[in-house]
C-alpha cells in the first residue's frame, strides 16, 4: 500500500508517514499541494490522506484535480476545523472515502486505509 | 385586590440595559383612564349639575307662582266677601230712611232677610249722628247704647263706610263689625251697623286648596291673628310670623323660621279692610316630589358614573395588556435575537480555539505516537517502561483535550437550526461534558438514566443542547454542594418522549412558580441573571411542539417535566 499525506502542517504529516513506515505502510508526505500533485507525477499511490483546509487550495479541490489524473485512486479527509458531521455533506459531494477528525489514532487510521481499499 | 392587579403594574425591565423603555404603562393606563372617564364623565355631570338647577329651580318657581295664585284667590274671596256684605247695608241704608229703620220691628224682617240671603248676621243696629244706638235687634241689650267716642264712629262719619277687625267686645265671642253711612242732603245722617261673626270669613279660606301642609289665615295689620291658623297661633293671638311689609300686589317670598325651617309665605294687604291674608307653605313639603327625584337622578348618576368607569377601567386595563404583551414579546424577541447572536459569536469563537488548539494537538499527537512507535519498533530505543509510560500519558492527555476540542465543536456548530433524528441520551451526556468538572469540585451527584428504547426525537440539536444546558446549569445553580441531579429519560406515549430533570436544591417559591416561565423574571437579578433563561428554554421547547411543566417543594428541591415529540409537526418545523 502506497499513500500519500498532505497537510499544510509538515511536522504532523511527517511524523504520520513515519508511523504508518513502522506498520508497513510506504507513506510519503508533503505540505503543499502543488508539490504533492507533482510527486503524483513521480509515483503511483493508492490512497491519499488529505487535509481539509489548506492554503492556497482545500482538500477537496485537491482531491478533484489528483483524481483527474488518478481515477482509481482512494481518499481520505483529516480535519482540526469541525467534527464528523460538520464534514459529512461537503465530503460525500467531494467523494471522500473516509475522513478523520484531528488529533488522528494511528491504529483508526489504519484501519479505515485498509477498510478504503479493500472496499 | 392582588388579582386584580393588571399585569404591567409592578413591571421592571430586569433585562439590566440602559434601553429606554418606549412606553411607561402605568402613567400610560391613569392617562387612558383619565382622558375617557374625563370625556364621558365631565359632560354627563355638567348635564346632570344644569338640569339639576334648572329643574329645581322651575320646580320652586311653580311653587311661588301656585303660592302667589292662591293668595289672589284668597284676596278676591275675602274681598267679595266684604264688599257684598257692605253693599247689602248700603243697599238698606239707601232704602230705607231713618224713620223707617226706626220703627220698632223693621230691623228684626231686615236682619232675618239678611240671615237668609247671606248668613253670618248676628245683630243690626241704627245710629244717629250723636252716635246714639236708636234701634237695635240681636241677642244682646244695646239699645241706647252711645258710640260717639268710639274709633269706628268716627271713621264710619269720615269714610261713609267701616269694616273693623276681628274682636272679642262685650260679647266674648270672636266677630267684627260692617257699618255704613247715609248722608241726607240737609246735613243729617245715620249709620246702619251690623255685626258678623267669623264663622263665614273662616269657611271661606279653610275651604283653600293649600296642599303641602300649607296654612291659609288673615291677620291684621299689628299681626294678630284674624282667623284660625293651623301653626302659627290662635284667633286674636299674635302670629309667630312677623307682620310682611305692605305692598299693592300679591308678594311671595321665602323665609325660615328659628329652627331654620324654610317657608314659602304669600300675602296681600286686602285694601279697605284692616286685613292681610297670608298663605304659609312648608317648603319641604312642596319640594317632596323634587327630592324623590333628586334622588332618583343622584342613583342614577352614581350608576352611571360607576358603569362608566368600570367600562373605562375595564377596556384600558384590557388595552394595556394587551400592548404590554406585545412590547414584551417585542422585547423578548429582541433579547432572543441577541443572545442568539451572541451565541453565534461565542460559537465561531469556540471553533475558530478548537481548530487552533486541534492542530498542535494533532501534532503532539503525532510526535509523542513517533516516540511512542521508536520506542515498540526500533530495538535502539526500546526497553524503558518509564518513558514509555510517559508517552502513554502524553497520548492519554492528548485524546482528552481532542475530546473536549470536539465538543466545543459540537456546540458551536448548531447555532444554526438542523432539524434531524436526534438521540437524546447522546445529546444529554454531551451536554453534561461541560458542567461534570463542576459537578466534581462541588461533590455533585449527576445520574442520566435511559430506559431502554427510547426513540430518537426529531429536532433541531442546538436548541435541545440549550434546553437541557439551561435547565441543569439552574439545577447547579438551586443546589448545594454534595447534592444530586438526577436526569430520565422515558418513552411518555407512542409519540412523545419525557425527559425529568430533577434536583434536590432550594425548590421554588409557590408565588414565583407562575411567573419562572415569563420573559425577565429572575431572582438572581443582583447576580447578572437576566430572567431570559427558562423564558428561552419554554419558547425552544414549545417551537419543536413540546411541553414543559414544573412542580416544586421549597426546601426540597425542583423537577422539570419536558415533553418532546418524536416527530416536528409541519407548523413546528416552519416556525422553529
Amino acid at each position: 500500500m502506497r499513500v500519500l499525506l498532505v497537510d499544510d502542517e509538515s511536522e504532523l504529516v511527517s511524523a504520520l508517514a513515519e508511523r504508518l513506515s513502522f506498520r508497513g505502510i510506504e507513506a510519503d508526505w508533503s505540505s503543499k499541494c502543488y508539490d504533492a500533485l507533482t510527486q503524483m507525477e513521480r509515483k503511483k499511490y493508492d490512497l491519499a490522506v488529505l487535509d481539509m483546509k489548506m492554503p492556497k487550495m482545500n482538500g477537496i479541490e485537491l482531491k478533484k484535480k489528483m483524481q483527474e489524473k488518478f481515477p482509481d485512486m482512494k481518499f481520505i479527509f483529516m480535519t482540526g476545523h469541525g467534527s464528523e458531521d460538520n464534514y459529512r455533506a461537503g465530503s460525500a459531494e467531494a467523494g471522500a472515502d473516509y475522513f478523520l477528525v484531528k488529533p488522528v489514532d494511528i491504529d483508526t487510521l489504519v484501519e479505515k486505509m485498509n477498510e478504503v481499499l479493500h472496499k | 385586590m392582588k388579582g386584580l392587579k393588571p399585569k404591567f403594574w409592578d413591571y421592571q425591565d430586569v433585562s439590566a440595559d440602559n434601553r429606554e423603555r418606549p412606553f411607561n404603562f402605568r402613567r400610560m393606563w391613569k392617562l387612558t383612564i383619565f382622558l375617557t372617564a374625563g370625556v364621558a364623565l365631565i359632560p354627563l355631570i355638567s348635564l346632570a349639575i344644569v338640569d339639576y338647577h334648572v329643574t329645581q329651580r322651575s320646580i320652586e318657581s311653580e311653587n311661588l307662582l301656585r303660592t302667589a295664585r292662591l293668595v289672589s284667590n284668597a284676596r278676591r274671596s275675602i274681598s267679595f266677601f266684604f264688599a257684598g256684605h257692605r253693599a247689602a247695608l248700603r243697599f238698606i241704608v239707601k232704602e230705607n230712611r231713618f224713620e223707617t229703620l226706626n220703627k220698632p220691628g223693621s230691623l228684626e224682617q231686615i236682619l232675618g232677610n239678611l240671615k237668609e240671603s247671606f248668613g253670618g248676621f248676628t245683630d243690626l243696629g241704627l245710629i244717629d249722628p250723636l252716635g246714639n244706638q236708636r234701634n237695635y235687634t240681636g241677642p244682646f241689650k244695646l239699645l241706647g247704647k252711645n258710640y260717639s267716642e268710639q274709633d269706628w264712629f268716627k271713621e264710619v262719619c269720615k269714610r261713609g263706610a267701616y269694616i273693623s277687625g276681628v274682636f272679642l267686645g262685650f260679647r266674648h265671642i270672636p266677630h267684627m263689625v260692617i257699618a255704613v253711612k247715609r248722608d241726607l242732603p240737609n246735613g243729617f245722617f245715620y249709620i246702619i251697623r251690623a255685626t258678623l261673626d267669623t264663622k263665614n270669613l273662616n269657611d271661606l279660606l279653610s275651604g283653600l286648596e293649600i296642599g303641602g301642609q300649607g296654612d291659609a289665615f288673615v291677620v291684621n295689620r299689628k299681626g294678630i291673628l284674624q282667623t284660625p291658623s293651623l301653626y302659627h297661633g290662635k284667633v286674636l293671638e299674635k302670629a309667630s310670623l312677623s307682620v310682611p311689609k305692605y305692598a299693592l300686589r300679591t308678594r311671595v317670598f321665602e323665609e325660615k323660621d328659628l329652627n331654620g325651617t324654610p317657608f314659602i309665605i304669600g300675602y296681600r294687604y286686602i285694601s279697605a279692610t284692616p286685613f292681610i291674608v297670608m298663605v304659609v307653605k312648608h317648603k319641604r313639603k312642596l319640594m317632596k316630589s323634587w327630592y324623590k327625584t333628586r334622588f332618583d337622578l343622584m342613583i342614577f348618576l352614581a350608576v352611571s358614573i360607576i358603569v362608566i368607569l368600570g367600562v373605562v377601567i375595564g377596556t384600558a386595563t384590557y388595552l394595556i395588556n394587551k400592548l404590554y404583551a406585545a412590547d414584551l414579546t417585542q422585547i423578548s424577541t429582541l433579547h432572543q435575537v441577541e443572545y442568539a447572536n451572541k451565541m453565534a459569536s461565542v460559537g465561531r469563537l469556540a471553533a475558530g480555539v478548537a481548530h487552533e488548539v486541534n492542530n498542535p494537538l494533532a501534532i503532539i499527537n503525532e510526535k509523542a505516537g513517533l516516540i511512542k512507535d521508536l520506542f515498540i519498533y526500533k530495538k535502539e530505543y526500546g526497553g524503558d517502561d518509564k518513558l514509555l509510560g510517559l508517552v502513554e500519558s502524553i497520548l492519554s492527555s492528548v485524546k482528552r483535550a481532542g475530546t473536549i476540542t470536539k465538543r466545543l465543536l459540537s456546540f458551536s456548530r448548531h447555532t444554526e437550526v438542523n432539524i434531524r433524528s436526534v438521540d437524546l441520551k447522546k445529546l444529554i451526556e454531551e451536554v453534561l461534558g461541560f458542567l461534570i468538572k463542576e459537578a466534581e469540585y462541588r461533590s455533585i451527584t449527576i445520574s442520566l438514566d435511559a430506559s431502554d428504547g427510547i426513540p430518537p426525537v426529531e429536532s433541531d440539536e442546538g436548541k435541545l443542547q440549550e434546553i437541557f444546558l439551561n435547565l441543569a446549569n439552574n439545577a447547579l445553580a438551586a443546589m448545594k454542594d454534595g447534592g444530586c441531579l438526577d436526569i430520565r429519560i422515558r418513552p411518555k406515549d407512542v409519540n412523545n418522549v419525557l425527559v425529568t430533570v430533577s434536583d434536590d436544591g432550594c425548590g421554588i417559591p409557590k408565588k414565583n412558580l407562575e411567573c419562572i416561565f415569563e420573559p425577565f423574571f429572575s431572582t438572581k437579578t443582583k447576580k447578572g441573571g437576566t430572567g431570559l433563561g427558562l423564558s428561552l428554554t419554554v419558547n425552544f421547547v414549545r417551537e419543536m411542539g413540546g411541553e414543559i411543566a414544573v412542580e416544586s417543594t421549597v426546601g426540597e428541591g425542583t423537577t422539570f417535566f419536558i415533553t418532546l415529540p418524536t416527530k416536528m409537526g409541519r407548523k413546528e418545523r416552519r416556525n422553529i
